[in-house]
Order: structure tokens, then sequence, then C-alpha cells
């Protein structure tokens, strides 16, 4: 068959669809978007008619998971690595429910932060929680492992982990297909209090799920993608772990250097091929694209046994992704030949795009903040965060998803005033109707903008869950009617919108103020779409 | 065969429309090929760039080693210097000349020409000019492409091929206009021209 060209994140998502799937949830995040993307746009998937929807937020997408996997379903939940902190409820707690229908949890990293704020390695929650995970070094395992993930979810009855970071999420090679699985018929859990996690329950299967940790270590052994090369020379063992095995073997020349060579794609670590190569290697070299997980287990707190470098002893950077340079450096070979950047280069930092409707937003903001001193806005995840950047610098927070309304609540309860938040329709939707509800329940005094683009902006376009009833929800949650404000921000409007923001400053209570205009991609997209009528 | 490609832009500027078509020559070609892009913040009109390799043998990396690249392809002067560590030393600097200016400090764009100018094996080319007697402005990263086309090693009818598969839904007289842009890139390079 012809070698499909694909994405790693693509190259999961058509492998979950070969392997049987029935439903895909996610909430869109660089690197993880394109899994659900791709699902959505697949001819077979849509066919099949394979449910593939976005969530409000990560942690609903993978409760919505356990539902269809409970109805004896193959299902996928797909996020980015702090998605999963939002998800971690759940996704403990899977631990003990188990699966019935298989279930994968993929979730790519971004170390390196290229587009988050911060770089959390995921493998660190599947073995908190005890469950396996699978951390593919190329396009084809990411396929192939999808085959393997369900098998081995449905044996143990565990959901698994799809650990991807971003140079794999975001690379595309050749994939060969396999023969795909027909998708499983509804069937209920055989045991039914396997959802239930009544005390009593939940301690009988935190048990079982201790008691079946061997089986997966031994899995793990035996498994096709921890693979074992026996190197002549044993004076040093290298370890590596998912996608670092390609800048390894880019800069090894088996002939010369000689080494044995553990890879590790599954999880939990196999201990019988970790006692092989650190019996008979005099050191190790652990190289990981994250943080120090396998290193600091083989490593130990008092350090005492073989020797172990990597990104704790500094033979590797401790912070950002790996790259052939740095790898290439740790093993202890010359530096290619290269030429500095000249210094005529500068730097060209993302920016609000041209015709954006934040701009506008920001600008009525700064206005009025002007008079106030600095420092009054709190705001959120998005493209309008690019605010905090000159000429804007209209904003001076950026934390978590939702938390520029929490965090004005505080600091407006500490008599911070004015304590004003800007959110985008999206991230509100996400985790900002809790907040507002905290806002309302104690009358905190502060504006929020839930700056409406019609859109998730930020990863490139995806619906967003509240398009068309923020009002509804604000005045549901007990906004008063007359403190719910739409403005259109355009510079012909700015009298206009810095008039209605002052009023709703000057307002003691809740006032949402939501400033409407499409994203300008969109608005673009529309308009070509008329013009084609 | 290997030919390890640096591609270079801001945010919008159609280098993953590049990376298409040479991947489409390269897989025709019966070659191995890996391709890492950029997606997210950068995006918004930030410098983003592709790593595409090409070979007949097994590709690890889905990163070009610095020193390793053989051609660097820009549709931006300044972004082409900036991928420069990743330029092997036998490797050639294709560059449109045209800046994108969206930020205060850009340099003289002429200090910016005058670096491109010192490294001896280079193409730099007005594309934008070029893409807009061809037919249409839009056209511009194909002429770029057309300069770059005569050191990728890729039969050039596979090049012609990959327009026709990404522009072919948009009509015939996309990939004609397309088409005409590319051969007047190359038609630059096989000149020597600057």
């Amino acid at each position: 068959m012809k070698k499909l060209l694909l994405l790693g994140d693509e190259a999961i998502g058509q492998g979950a669809l070969d392997a049987g799937l029935s439903g895909a949830y996610g909430y869109p995040g660089t690197p993880s978007t394109e899994i659900i993307e791709y699902i959505q746009k697949n001819s077979e998937a849509i066919k099949r008619n394979v449910h593939r929807t976005w969530s409000a937020n990560e942690k609903t997408a993978l409760e919505s998971a356990l539902g269809m996997s409970y109805a004896g379903k193959r299902v996928i939940v797909t996020m980015k690595h702090v998605g999963l902190n939002v998800a971690a409820d759940a996704y403990m707690n899977s631990a003990l429910t188990g699966a019935n229908g298989g279930v994968i949890v993929a979730v790519a990293d971004d170390p390196s932060m290229h587009s988050s704020q911060n770089e959390q390695d995921s493998r660190f929650f599947s073995k908190f929680a005890l469950l396996p995970a699978f951390e593919p070094s190329n396009q084809q395992e990411a396929y192939d492992m999808c085959f393997k993930a369900y098998e081995l979810s449905e044996k143990y009855n565990l959901p698994v982990m799809m650990r991807i970071t971003t140079r794999l999420a975001h690379s595309r090679a050749g994939v060969e297909r396999k023969k795909t699985i027909k998708e499983n018929k509804m069937h209920l859990p055989q045991n039914p209090d396997q959802f239930m996690l009544l005390p009593a329950f939940a301690r009988k299967k935190y048990q079982h799920l201790l008691s079946i940790n061997e089986d997966l270590v031994k899995e793990s052994e035996n498994s096709e993608f921890n693979t074992y090369q026996d190197g002549k020379d044993k004076s040093l063992g290298i370890i590596v772990c998912g996608l670092a095995y390609n800048y390894v073997m880019e800069n090894l020349d088996i002939e010369k250097n000689n080494f044995s060579i553990l890879k590790i794609s599954q999880y939990p670590i196999p201990r019988k091929q970790i006692e092989k190569i650190s019996s008979e290697c005099e050191k190790l070299l652990v190289f990981e694209e994250g943080m120090p997980l396998v290193e600091e287990m083989l490593k130990g707190y008092l350090d005492k046994g073989i020797k172990v470098s990597g990104r704790l002893d500094g033979t590797l950077p401790r912070a950002g992704e790996l790259n052939p340079q740095i790898v290439r450096k740790a093993l202890g070979l010359s530096k290619l030949e290269s030429q500095e950047i000249p210094l005529v280069v500068e730097n060209r930092p993302p920016a609000l795009c041209k015709g954006c409707p934040h701009i506008d937003t920001y600008k009525a903001i700064n206005e009025i903040t002007a008079k106030y001193g600095k420092g009054h806005v709190f705001s959120d995840i998005g493209c309008y965060t690019l605010g905090f950047l000159p000429p804007y610098n209209a904003i001076s927070s950026c934390v978590d998803m939702g938390a520029s309304i929490s965090m004005a609540i505080g600091a407006a309860d500490a008599g911070f005033f004015p304590a004003i938040a800007t959110i985008g329709d999206s991230t509100f939707g996400h985790s900002g109707i809790t907040g507002l509800l905290d806002a309302v329940e104690t009358d905190s005094n502060i504006v929020i903008f839930i700056m409406d683009n019609d859109t998730t902006a930020m990863t490139g376009m995806q619906d967003s869950q509240v398009n068309g009833r923020i009002e509804k929800i604000c005045l549901g949650i007990g906004v008063p009617e007359e403190h719910i404000k739409v403005i259109n921000p355009l510079s012909r409007n700015h009298e206009e919108n810095v008039r209605i923001i002052q009023k709703e400053i000057d307002y003691t209570g809740v006032s949402v103020i939501i400033p409407r205009r499409p994203c300008i991609h969109v608005y673009k997209k529309s308009l070509k779409k008329e013009k084609n009528k | 065969m290997k030919k390890d490609i640096i591609l270079a832009g801001v945010g919008g500027q159609g280098i993953l429309s590049i990376a298409t078509i040479i991947g489409y020559a390269a897989i025709e070609s019966g070659l191995n090929l890996k391709q890492a892009e950029v997606h997210g913040m950068s995006q918004r009109g930030g410098d983003v760039q592709s790593h595409l390799r090409i070979s007949d043998r097994q590709i690890y990396s889905d990163l070009i080693p610095h020193g390793g690249a053989d051609v660097i392809i820009s549709v931006e002067p300044m972004e082409a210097l900036r991928y420069k560590p990743y330029l092997s030393p036998s490797g050639w600097f294709i560059s449109n000349s045209n800046p994108v200016v969206n930020i205060p400090n850009y340099p003289q764009i002429q200090n910016v020409i005058d670096e491109i100018n010192s490294l001896t094996k280079k193409v730099i080319l007005d594309a934008d000019s070029i893409a807009k007697e061809s037919g249409s402005a839009k056209s511009m990263n194909m002429v770029v492409l057309g300069a770059a086309s005569k050191y990728l090693d890729l039969p050039y009818e596979k090049l012609e091929e990959g327009i026709s598969y990404i522009f072919g839904r948009k009509g015939e007289k996309v990939v004609e206009i397309n088409l005409i842009a590319m051969k007047a890139g190359r038609a630059i390079a096989e000149k020597g021209l600057q």
C-alpha cells in the first residue's frame, strides 16, 4: 500500500481510526490539535460516522471518553500537556475505574515551550497514576502503537497514554497503514461496579491496580517498541526514550561507536533490559525528550550505584527540548563545522495580526487604565496574551486557562481597584464560567472582558463551545443584565467604547463587557466564501 | 542521495506550500522524507521555519543539525540569515530580497542584502516582482522554489506535478501562473543572476 505522508499527530489520528475508533474528544492545544482535526476531516471517519467533536475542556473530554469506553467502544481523547492538569482528576481516577472499550489518552508535550506556559512531562502523570504509556520515536511507531495501545487497554482494562512531543507532533513522514479493525459492538462492563468509586470499592480497585503493575512491566519487557541493540564497546550504555532515539542515531556511527543502546518507548520502564544494560556497561547516559524521569529513577536520591549521566549532571541541559547538536555534544563527538547567526538579524516575535479585534479592545482598555497606573489587567491563554508585548503592554498576567477572572476576584478582594480580566470566548467556555460564578456569588468588584472573536484562534480556528450564547451564560449565572455590555471593537467606535468601559469600571459589582468582532482570519475566510457563492 | 533543506520565512508567507511541493516530488521519486513544521503561536507573524530532509536512506532526526543543511530556501532575506548556523560549508543559500517589515527594529535592508552577498554560494532574487510579472504576486514562493530547484537534485517535472497536485483544486489558471512563476525563478538561477 502507498505510504501516507502524515504529521505525528495525524499518524495517531489515522492509527486510532484504523484500530477501530468509535469516538474522539479533546480540547485544542498546540501541539496536540491536529489529531482531532485530522479525524474530523478524514473521509472514512465521516463515512463511519465516528464521533469527532471538541469538548469544553480536557476534563469533560476525558470524562466523555470514559463514557464511550463504558459503552464498550474504542475512544481517543487528545490534549496538550497542561491540558492533562485540567483532566487530572478524571485521569487519576480512571486508573481505578479502568476502561471497558479501549481508551487512548493522547497527550502532546511541548518541551522548550514553543507555544506553552510550561514544559511539564506527561510521563510523570502516567507513572503517578500507575498507568501504561507509549512514547513513539517516529510517525510509523505512532501509528502502529495505536493498535497495540487499544489491545493493551482492553487486555488490562486500563486507559493507555500516548505521549508525544512537539517535534514528532508537527513533523511529517511516510506511514504505512495496517489492515483496519472493525469498531467494537456496544457492550457494558462485565462487572457492574467497574466505574463505581465509592471508597470501599475504590480500595479494592487500587489493590488490583497495584497487583497488575508487575504484569505491565512484563508487557514493557516484551514490547516490540522497547529495543535493545547489544554493542561491543561496554564503556558506555545509552538509554534513549522516544524521540531522543532519532538524535542519537543521527549522530552515532555504529561502526566507530559500538555502544549498547536501550530504546524505551513503552512504560512502565522495562526492568529486565535496564538490569542488563546497567550490569554490562561501565556507565550510563540517558537521553529523554522532556524531564529526567528515567534518569532520576536510575540514579536514585543517594546516587550510589552505576554512574548515570544526562540532564541531572549537566551532560545535557536541564531544560528545553533536545536537538542533534546537544545530543552530539553529550556523546562526546566533535562539532560539525557551522557559522553564527549574523549580528544584523533581529528577533521577530509573534504579534497580534493586522486587523485583529483584540488590538482595538486593548487600545480602549489602555486609554482608561492609564489614569489608574500599571498592572490592572489580568489576562489569560490565547492570541490576546500577545497584548503583553509592545506596543500594547496592556496586560499583567497569563497563568492558566481561566485564571484571569479568578485572579481579578482575589485582587479585588484585597482592595485593588480597578481589577480587570480579559479572557477569550473559548477560554471562557473552557474554565472561565466557574470563575464568573464565584464573582457573582461574592459580588466581586471586577470588570470582565470576554473577547469574543468567534473562534479558538491561536490553535487554528476550531469551534468555540460558547459561540452564540455568552450573554445567556452570564445572565444565567446572575450578572445583572444592565451590566452585560456588547461592544464592537473598531477604531471608529473607540470613543463610545471607552465611555462604556469607564461606566462599568465605576459600577461596584460584576460587569461583563463583550467586545465582539470575528478574528480577522475568520472574517477573511467568510468574505472569500461569499465571493465564491 | 541526501538533501537537507531549511525553509524560512514569516508566518503566512507560504513556506509550507514550498515544503509540500518538494515533499511530493521526493516521495514520487521514491525517496524517504521527514519534514518538521512550526505550528501555533509563531504563526502569528513571527519567524517560521521548516526542516525538510530527503534521502534514499533511512532518516532519523526530524531536525537538521547545525552545519548540515545543503540548501536554505527563504522567502524573506533576514529570515534566511537567521538559519545560517544550519548551513553546511558546501550548502547553497536561496532567498527573496524583499523584506517583511513587521517589527520596529528591522535592520537597514542594504545591510541584510550585503550580508547575504558576502556568501559565495547564493542566489538572491526579487521574487515579488518576478511573481507579479508571472501573473500573480501570490506566487512569490514558487519563484523562490524555482530558483532553488537547481540545487535540489529532484526531477523538475516532479516539482511541476507537485504544483498541479496542491493548486489543482483552485483551477487550471492558478496552476498555470504558479508553473510560470517557478520557471521564471529557475531561469534566474540558471543565469546565475543576482
